[in-house]
């Protein structure tokens, strides 16, 4: 037992950005550790994706007409499918309210984790997106485009998700509440995502809806931290 | 003078606590005071309230009516410096499962903002029996292994205030002994605990120990 003072007071103490990553990490471990975390919703947006030429027929027009709301709407649900993970294992096993009791920001700490699933179930739809968009007969210079819609996008979908699952981790039967309260949130990250596109396909310039989808994604990043630990708060008390 | 004052002043201060759950009061008039080395044994049936009011006094939950006060202040308005001082354990353990123990105990630590070497870790793992486990995922742990991975957290946290929500359920005897001794240890070094058991428990080296009935 001696051995535990000592070894105490060699300790240094964290600053909150230790912390952060420190989260980070143990997220991005736990889901590489169940590969279903990450192979699920990227297999469900490239199936959901690959349904429409088979449905639509292979007419390369009406493809491309179609191509950024099909793309965008299938990248949507594939977020709202893997969102429970962000809250719902550390809920069930306890290690939620241990989050919630450290002495440093919950919102910084909430912050971590929904950067964790970002990178997790967001990232990977990104680097997929242009074999889709190629399906899909979109202009070469238009995969670009929507590469970078889908970096601005679907952070803001995690982002709001975590408010959703947050206020939802406590009920038995969240499941279904969940994407019909995040799903109406989602509409303007939808319209400026498929609004890019659509300029981009018929050659208009682009800039305004970055800025747009820009500052959709900072203000997710100021406020849904925020209200996502309040959420856990009420969820848990 | 003052500094003897100082020194006997009660670490946590709980009054006329009261909480309900929907329709239901599950306690009124929770009042008590605990000073450094002291440990305060809630004993009740299931559903007596016991779990309730341990969350209030973690601060997980609001409570209808009183205060608790650590060092004198408000626990709902000083909410980090308190945190920093505190290690709540509620009745799940708290352990991924696709997490190893050894894994588990250094997430733990960080955030509570501190981080021990992983020699200190394995140290306390291997009081608790799990030597051999540190890098088994949890997973693959026993209900009791992953519980004592949650406990071997008491050996290397430097908190002042301790609540522990049935810590000795589904242990074996020497897990008890250990949960046991690491109390004890605690309450020498002017620690404070609180915690909910329906078990006897061995409490004879601590000699300022309080017992709170909830029927």
């Amino acid at each position: 037992m001696t051995s535990r003072t000592s070894d105490l007071s060699e300790a240094a103490p964290l600053t909150v950005l230790d912390v952060f990553v420190a989260v980070l990490r143990r997220d991005v471990l736990i889901a590489c550790r169940r590969s279903s975390e990450f192979v699920n919703p990227l297999m469900f947006f490239v199936i959901i994706v690959v349904l429409f030429p088979l449905a639509l027929g292979s007419d390369p027009v009406q493809l491309r007409a179609v191509a950024p709301g099909v793309i965008w709407v299938a990248a949507l649900l594939a977020v709202v499918l893997s969102l429970e993970t962000i809250f719902r294992g550390d809920f069930e096993d306890g290690s939620l309210e241990q989050l919630l009791l450290s002495p440093f920001p919950t919102s910084v700490l909430v912050l971590a984790k929904i950067a964790a699933h970002w990178l997790v179930s967001g990232l990977p739809l990104l680097i997929i997106s242009p074999l889709l968009g190629i399906l899909l007969n979109l202009p070469a210079h238009v995969l670009p485009v929507l590469m970078f819609s889908l970096l601005l996008g679907t952070p803001v979908l995690s982002l709001l998700g975590a408010i959703g699952v947050a206020l939802t981790v406590g009920l038995r039967r969240g499941g279904v509440l969940m994407p019909l309260l995040l799903l109406p949130l989602y509409v303007p990250v939808l319209i400026f995502g498929t609004g890019v596109l659509h300029s981009a396909v018929s050659g208009m310039p682009v800039a305004a809806h970055f800025y747009a989808m820009a500052a959709l994604l900072s203000l997710a990043i100021g406020l849904a931290p925020l209200a996502s630990a309040a959420a856990l708060r009420v969820s848990l008390g | 003078m003052q500094a003897v004052e100082a020194v006997n002043a009660p670490l946590l201060e709980v009054c006329d606590l009261a909480c309900e759950r929907g329709d239901r009061l599950l306690f009124e008039g929770v009042s008590f005071a605990l000073a450094a080395g002291a440990l305060l044994q809630i004993e009740g049936p299931n559903g007596s309230g016991k779990t309730s009011l341990l969350r209030v006094l973690a601060g997980l939950s609001p409570s209808d009516a009183g205060e608790v006060r650590w060092r004198g202040l408000a626990i709902g308005r000083h909410r980090p410096e308190f945190a920093a001082e505190l290690l709540y354990l509620g009745h799940l353990p708290g352990v991924h499962p696709n997490l190893t123990p050894l894994e588990h105990l250094r997430m733990a630590t960080r955030l509570g903002g501190w981080k021990p070497s992983d020699d200190a870790l394995r140290w306390a793992l291997g009081e608790f029996g799990l030597s051999e486990y540190t890098l088994t995922p949890s997973r693959a742990l026993s209900e009791g292994q992953r519980r004592r991975a949650g406990l071997a957290r008491l050996l290397v946290s430097n908190a002042a205030l301790w609540v522990l929500d049935e810590p000795l359920s589904a242990l074996d005897v020497p897990g008890r002994a250990c949960v046991e001794s690491a109390l004890a240890q605690h309450c020498r070094r002017g620690g404070v605990a609180i915690l909910s058991t329906h078990q006897a428990v061995d409490l004879d080296n601590i000699d300022d120990v309080t017992h709170l009935r909830f029927e």
